[in-house]
């Protein structure tokens, strides 16, 4: 083998996220230290995967059957990996074996072989291959319409589960109760996959997972076990999930570990894979549920939670190694044919961010819907649950804090704080067993936390109490509110008492083989804190805290990744010892090689406190690093700063300057730049005044928000009321912000680095999509193609001025508006933003590498050209609305991307074609649906709407639209509103597959709430798979594109036929 | 109640009691015996009972202990707890699981095993890993920890664990006798299930001075230094002679190598656990295995007659023999499992064919 083709997942999706960069990027290192020439194709710009240090050659190209061929053809490798890209590349690799793509470029699949991939995939055949070896999966058929799903609930009955093959997240399965349930569901499963399962529903079985290993030759081993708290019915994506398992026996442990290794002995796995069992909590009972046979979300998760670098591995056993070869990279002297002892506990919490989402749907089930996850470790499940909960960032510290609606016990994203509420209110464990179908164990271990929690109110402080209120997890500001102190008394009490938490390390052996890396977290059941093994850096050593980005979320995930990785590598290149602190199981800053040191820990201020202490005491100069790791590390600046902490950077006192409205805005004012008015109210009368007195439409951006969506855009008094209303009340406590909402601006993004106020670099991206659409859904061009040459001098004379203003040392974001030539900035950030992955990978410079050399005083003098480039970089957003159901998919002022592709090309049309077929997008062929909304945005479309025509594009278009069109002479179909009650409507068009494209502008903002017609078009084309655009501009330049490129136009580049790399 | 560890280095440990507390007969003295960690994450009632453990004082490093309760009788690996003190981090007082039948707690306090938890049990670890296994006494409330240091290595354990009369299970035609010196239940039912009749007899009977039907000899695990049961030794070697086809498990395979001429040392700190990697180095396959023993057979002292079969992946030291050209083999590690992984199952097949 001398050179292997990696596919990589793409964009982050609910279902596919960060952990295809953790499996990707190990896969890519392993290939590296064979010396073996690797090609990679991932349009995911925002990973750690495609940066020069890992892939020899790297495409940002769609990752589907056509541009992998091409690549194919270009590259000719000898090999293939398609078991680390996530079922995006699996599914892709399943497509090329099929139309004998590989076969005919004579290309070896490497690690498992398709025809067991095959089976795995293919629920039918999965079940057959299981009956051979006597192996019993749930009871039940397979259905090919829904008459044969029908027959199947007459032999089996109510209630069953419905569940699609060839899916990642559980997309389209689900729980059937009755006959009327079991036709809907099956019918929408049927539009986007061939085949589904309909099966026995095993309600309140427990859900146990294995991750397995074996080699060519059969050498096999699990490596960890996990059990689901959550029983079966909730997608394992959707649980808390705790490694190892802790209500199984040995006897149960062993029986499914054995299962495991014998349902991959028979299914032939070279590599990694994931076997999911249920498990009868009253007998023995069990069936499996399904393999895996790739890389997954529970395989990082694994990895991370053992040690077991399972990707890395997984990579060496395809090149054709034996496990007993390998060598345990932790401990660099035991074998990698073992499986891993952990003295630890494990939990994994799902985020998610539904609150992001109009009429998203809370309740949890089959069907993943979390953004991202977090991972605790710990010496007890208490102590491990409440370092999850808060390592979320959702607010919560505790079970029984915050507001919540404890009246329904149904699963839904804040289950484990109703259960906390109903032991409060005196529900007994069985009570909850009965409903929840929640082991008990568990159940008992969060009633006793419960009934601690609520007993501190009335209890004495005392060095008793803080101890015990510590093994249980407890905060300190949890217990600060308690016992009316500050956080900072209770830190001070801990102290002088001794009641500080100790250092252990992850070995995977339970200290049986001393380990050589540095992968640690912090327990309270513990008398010994552990010297750090292995140090190649002296005790005076100056060492550098590196904060990650917590749980991937809306508006925070693998680019934070990506710039926490890089500054660590910068700084460990500068001979700094370099410690990070992260605690998401799906990134590669948690990889325990990543830096000198790996504390798996919360981001807290009290966490990063103790390991500030942990680290000065052991001598050598600590300094924090909060700039790289997004807006959870951002706001710890002025405590740590209060706290007398050395942070590197710009001072936390200019970031608090920045980031406080009031005095960034006076700020503003007095160097003369102008912002959108704006005023933070306390009452709802003052924000009705001050919005008539700057005119309507205004932004609203309550500070708290009960549920529904933060920020919304009013256009009238009423509007404004009714999102106030929602918004919980505003209070001195609780202000609104408002201010004004400028219509049809454009926007720019100028992103770099400052030393000292003076400008080192910077890269101007303007947004296609007007203001209104977050700039974490816009689409981003770089450089930027329709900018007047005066608007890109006001923006750089601006931030020249506020960099010098605010002395910034260190990464920056700016945000502009532009509108007849004028400019208003919306927003600073003082760190690395969303877009240092993009303008870096764009411009060819490490916008990240050279923001660390200047926080560490290193001069970088040099000329940066990033506006005059021969090529063009688009940043397209990805929405996974079709996992979260009910979901408005029109894009808003609130983010609803999950991820983001980036593709470059010789023009805006080629790029902004590829990154949007990096999405999902399929080219349209024959036929556009048109409903735009509003006389403006029909004329404006108009342009765009005759080249759809000349195109050769049969167009249908509603009512209006259609009357319209034809007065202009574009000949079109009128269809019938839903409401109309006639055929065709609409609805009766989109089911028939009768629209390749739709495009559905709708005038005024979208009211929560409302079943508008819009709604319904656009939630169809989500839920039926049909493209769908809801932007006036992108339709635009979408049109535009289609009229000048074909598929053949795109060209098949890699990254550094267009970038100079050196 | 608050209890301590003492180690024979004088380090002090303390914790919280959760098995037997106070004295219940006069002259009871707090317990003593051999310190050893086990790092499996399950099966605690299997080990607690492992004849194997007679003398010792088990350390499990897995944090949460007592999970899922006790279950009946007839799961447990012999007929009592057989360690002479437990140490845990955390004892979970509310188990889960529909086979329990009370909780470890009040089957220790039952059975009169003390336990302690809230030690740190990570760095008792890590001080047996550098230091080597050590002496200890656990001592609970008041009692005086002036007490003489009990060591099970200094002599003959067998008789405590080993049954008093031959005893038949299953009802196979073939005959297997089964020397007992502390037999873990599951050998039996590994057996029996294969269709085979055993006889459990004594540590030191003489199977072939009995009258007994003789078609293979199991040597069992056990308890202590094998260099203490001269008798099975000698009886062993008798069997060898004879050309009785013998498989020796743990302590059994140890015994299998004196027997043979061979020689046994103690290793630093033994291999308590359930992952173990072991490969057969004749078919070159690799699998994981519970192992729990604390001497180990010197290959370099056995005959040429005797191969090397199978060896640690981790530390490279024996951990099975087996005879060239004759119907004798053994495994340091424990293919009846329980707790632990089975995938060394097969080899019972492999004894059985040999009959």
């Amino acid at each position: 083998m001398k050179k292997i083709l990696v596919l990589g997942s793409g964009a982050l999706k609910i279902g596919e996220a960060g952990e295809f960069d953790y499996s990707g990027s190990q896969a890519l290192k392993a290939l590296k230290e064979e010396g073996i020439e690797t090609v990679l194709i991932n349009p995911n710009i925002a990973t750690i995967q495609t940066s020069k240090e890992l892939a020899g050659k790297i495409y940002f190209l769609p990752v589907t059957d056509y541009f992998v061929q091409k690549v194919i053809e270009k590259e000719k490798p000898d090999g293939i990996f398609l078991s680390f890209g996530g079922q995006t590349a699996l599914n892709c690799g399943l497509a090329l074996e099929k139309t004998g793509v590989f076969k005919k470029h004579n290309i070896k699949v490497l690690g498992t072989p398709v025809k067991s991939i095959q089976i795995t995939e293919d629920r039918e055949l999965f079940a057959k291959e299981l009956s051979k070896i006597s192996v019993k999966v749930p009871k039940g058929g397979f259905a090919k319409t829904v008459n044969q799903a029908l027959k199947i609930a007459m032999k089996f009955g109510f209630p069953l589960l419905v569940r699609s093959g060839f899916s990642l997240g559980g997309l389209g399965s689900g729980v059937v109760k009755n006959k009327e349930e079991l036709v809907k569901k099956v019918s929408i499963c049927l539009r986007h996959v061939s085949q589904v399962a309909v099966e026995e529903y095993l309600k309140h079985w427990k859900e146990i997972e294995y991750e397995v290993v074996r080699d060519k030759n059969g050498n096999k081993i699990t490596v960890c076990n996990m059990e689901n708290m959550d029983p079966l019915g909730i997608h394992t994506g959707e649980s808390i999930v705790v490694a190892p398992s802790q209500t199984l026996n040995s006897y149960q442990y062993h029986f499914l570990r054995r299962l495991s290794l014998q349902v991959i002995e028979h299914l032939g796995i070279v590599g990694e894979c994931n076997i999911q069992f249920a498990l009868n909590p009253k007998n023995n009972d069990y069936r499996v549920i399904e393999v895996n046979a790739r890389l997954s979300r529970s395989s990082a998760l694994a990895s991370k939670a053992t040690g077991y670098p399972l990707a890395y591995v997984a990579a060496r056993l395809g090149l054709g190694y034996a496990l007993p070869e390998l060598k345990n990279r932790v401990t660099l002297s035991t074998s990698a044919f073992f499986e891993p002892a952990l003295d630890y506990i494990v939990i994994k919490i799902p985020r998610w961010d539904l609150h992001k989402f109009i009429r998203a749907e809370e309740e949890i089930g089959s069907e993943m819907k979390s953004v991202g996850e977090v991972m605790a470790i710990g010496r007890s499940f208490s102590e491990v649950l409440q370092k999850a909960v808060r390592m979320l960032e959702t607010g919560q510290d505790g079970l029984l804090g915050g507001f919540l609606d404890d009246t329904k016990l149904l699963p839904t994203t804040e289950r484990l704080f109703v259960i906390a509420r109903r032991f409060l209110k005196g529900e007994t464990v069985d009570d909850i067993y009965k409903t929840t179908g929640i082991d008990p164990w568990f159940l008992h271990q969060i009633k006793e936390m419960v009934e601690f929690e609520s007993s501190l109110q009335s209890s004495a402080f005392s060095h008793q109490i803080v101890l015990k209120a510590k093994k249980l997890g407890f905060s300190d500001k949890l217990l600060a509110k308690a016992f009316k102190k500050s956080e900072l008394e209770i830190r001070n009490f801990r102290k002088k008492h001794g009641i500080v938490p100790k250092v252990k390390h992850i070995d995977t052996l339970a200290a049986e083989y001393p380990a050589r890396t540095n992968y640690l977290y912090l327990t309270y059941h513990g008398e010994e804190s552990e010297e750090v093994t292995g140090d190649r850096r002296q005790a005076t050593q100056a060492k550098a805290i590196v904060l990650g980005s917590g749980p991937y979320r809306i508006g925070s995930s693998v680019e934070f990744d990506w710039c926490s990785v890089t500054c660590a590598q910068t700084l460990r290149n500068k001979d700094l010892e370099v410690i990070m602190i992260n605690c998401n199981p799906e990134t590669v800053s948690t990889d325990y090689d990543s830096a000198d040191k790996l504390y798996f820990e919360e981001l807290t201020f009290e966490r990063v406190s103790d390991i500030y202490d942990i680290e000065s005491a052991k001598g050598g100069q600590a300094s924090l690093v909060l700039g790289f790791g997004g807006q959870i590390p951002n706001n710890l600046a002025m405590d740590c700063y209060k706290a007398g902490y050395k942070i590197l950077g710009t001072s936390p006192l200019d970031i608090d300057r920045a980031e406080d409205r009031n005095k960034f805005s006076k700020l503003l004012d007095k160097l003369k730049i102008r912002q959108p008015a704006w005023q933070s109210l306390t009452t709802i009368l003052d924000a009705i005044a001050f919005a008539g007195r700057i005119g309507y439409p205004v932004l609203v951006r309550p500070s708290y928000v009960l549920s529904g969506s933060a920020m919304n855009v009013a256009f009238s008094a009423s509007e404004l009321k009714g999102f106030l209303k929602q918004a919980a009340g505003v209070s001195s406590e609780h202000p609104v912000v408002i201010s004004k909402f400028v219509i049809n601006a454009k926007e720019i993004e100028i992103d770099g680095v400052a030393d000292k106020g003076e400008l080192v670099i910077f890269a101007i991206s303007e947004h296609i999509e007007n203001a209104g659409v977050h700039s974490g859904d816009a689409t981003m061009v770089l450089p930027p193609q329709r900018l007047y040459l005066e608007t890109v001098r006001q923006v750089k004379s601006a931030t020249k001025k506020i960099l010098k203003a605010l002395d910034i040392c260190g990464p920056f974001n700016i945000q502009f508006l532009a509108k007849n030539n004028e400019i208003l900035v919306i927003e600073l950030n003082l760190r690395a933003s969303r877009s240092f992955p993009f303008v870096s990978k764009v411009t060819g410079y490490n916008f990240v590498e050279i923001a660390t050399k200047v926080m560490l005083g290193e001069k970088v003098s040099e000329d940066f050209n990033t506006l005059d480039l021969d090529y063009v970089g688009v940043k397209a957003p990805q929405f996974s609305f079709n996992r979260i159901k009910g979901a408005d998919p029109r894009l808003r002022v609130e983010m609803s991307s999950t991820g983001e592709v980036a593709c470059f090309g010789d023009d805006l049309q080629g790029s902004y074609l590829k990154a949007i077929l990096a999405t999902g997008f399929k080219m349209p062929k024959k036929s556009v649906f048109l409903s735009i909304g509003g006389k403006t945005n029909k004329l404006e479309m108009l342009p765009a709407a005759r080249q759809l025509k000349k195109l050769g594009f049969k167009i249908f278009a509603t009512e209006h639209t259609s009357k319209f069109l034809k007065n202009e002479a574009i000949k079109n179909t009128r269809v019938y509103k839903i409401s109309e009650d006639k055929y065709p409507s609409v609805l009766d068009l989109l089911k028939k597959g009768q629209v390749d494209l739709a495009i559905n502008i709708s005038e005024a903002q979208a009211t929560q709430g409302i079943e508008t017609a819009g709604y319904i078009i656009r939630r169809n084309c989500v839920d039926l798979g049909i493209p769908l655009i809801t932007n006036l501009q992108s339709a635009e330049t979408l049109i535009s594109a289609l009229a000048s490129k074909k598929m053949e136009d795109l060209k098949i580049k890699s990254w550094d036929e267009y970038v100079n790399m050196d | 109640m608050i209890g301590k560890l003492l180690l024979s280095d004088g380090a002090v440990f303390l914790g919280q009691s959760f098995g037997k507390e106070v004295a219940t007969s006069l002259g009871d003295e707090p317990t003593s015996g051999e310190v050893v960690f086990n790092t499996g994450m399950v099966g605690y009632p299997e080990s607690l009972t492992d004849p194997s453990y007679f003398g010792q004082i088990l350390i499990l490093t897995y944090p949460l202990q007592g999970n899922y309760g006790v279950p009946k009788k007839e799961f447990w690996e012999s007929k009592r707890i057989q360690v002479k003190g437990l140490i845990v981090q955390n004892y979970i007082d509310n188990p889960s699981h529909f086979e329990s039948q009370k909780t470890l707690g009040e089957w220790l306090k039952q059975e009169g095993i003390p336990a302690l938890s809230g030690i740190d049990t990570r760095q008792l670890t890590r001080k047996l890993r550098e230091h080597g296994v050590m002496l200890g006494k656990i001592v609970v409330s008041n009692q005086s920890s002036d007490v003489r240091q009990y060591d099970p290595n200094q002599e003959n354990v067998l008789p405590y664990v080993s049954c008093d009369k031959p005893q038949v299970y299953g009802d196979g035609k073939k005959n297997i006798v089964l020397i007992d010196c502390g037999v873990k239940e599951n050998i039996i039912r590994s057996l029996i299930k294969r269709g085979v009749k055993v006889t459990r007899v004594p540590w030191d009977f003489d199977p072939l001075g009995s009258n007994l039907r003789l078609d293979a000899c199991l040597v069992s695990p056990g308890p202590g230094d094998p260099k203490q049961a001269k008798q099975t030794i000698q009886n062993v070697r008798k069997l060898l002679e004879q050309r009785i086809p013998t498989f020796g498990i743990c302590l059994g395979s140890q015994i299998l190598a004196l027997a043979a001429g061979g020689d046994t040392y103690k290793l630093k700190f033994g291999h308590r656990s359930q992952n173990q990697p072991v490969i057969d180095q004749i078919s070159k396959k690799a699998i994981i295995t519970s192992q729990n023993h604390g001497f180990a057979v010197d290959m370099k002292s056995l005959k040429s007659e005797w191969k090397e079969w199978f060896i640690n992946l981790n530390d490279k030291t024996n951990e099975g023999i087996r005879h060239k050209n004759k119907p004798f083999m053994a495994v340091q590690f424990h293919p009846e499992a329980s707790p632990g992984p089975s995938d060394g199952g097969y080899l019972f097949d492999e004894f059985i064919s040999y009959i």
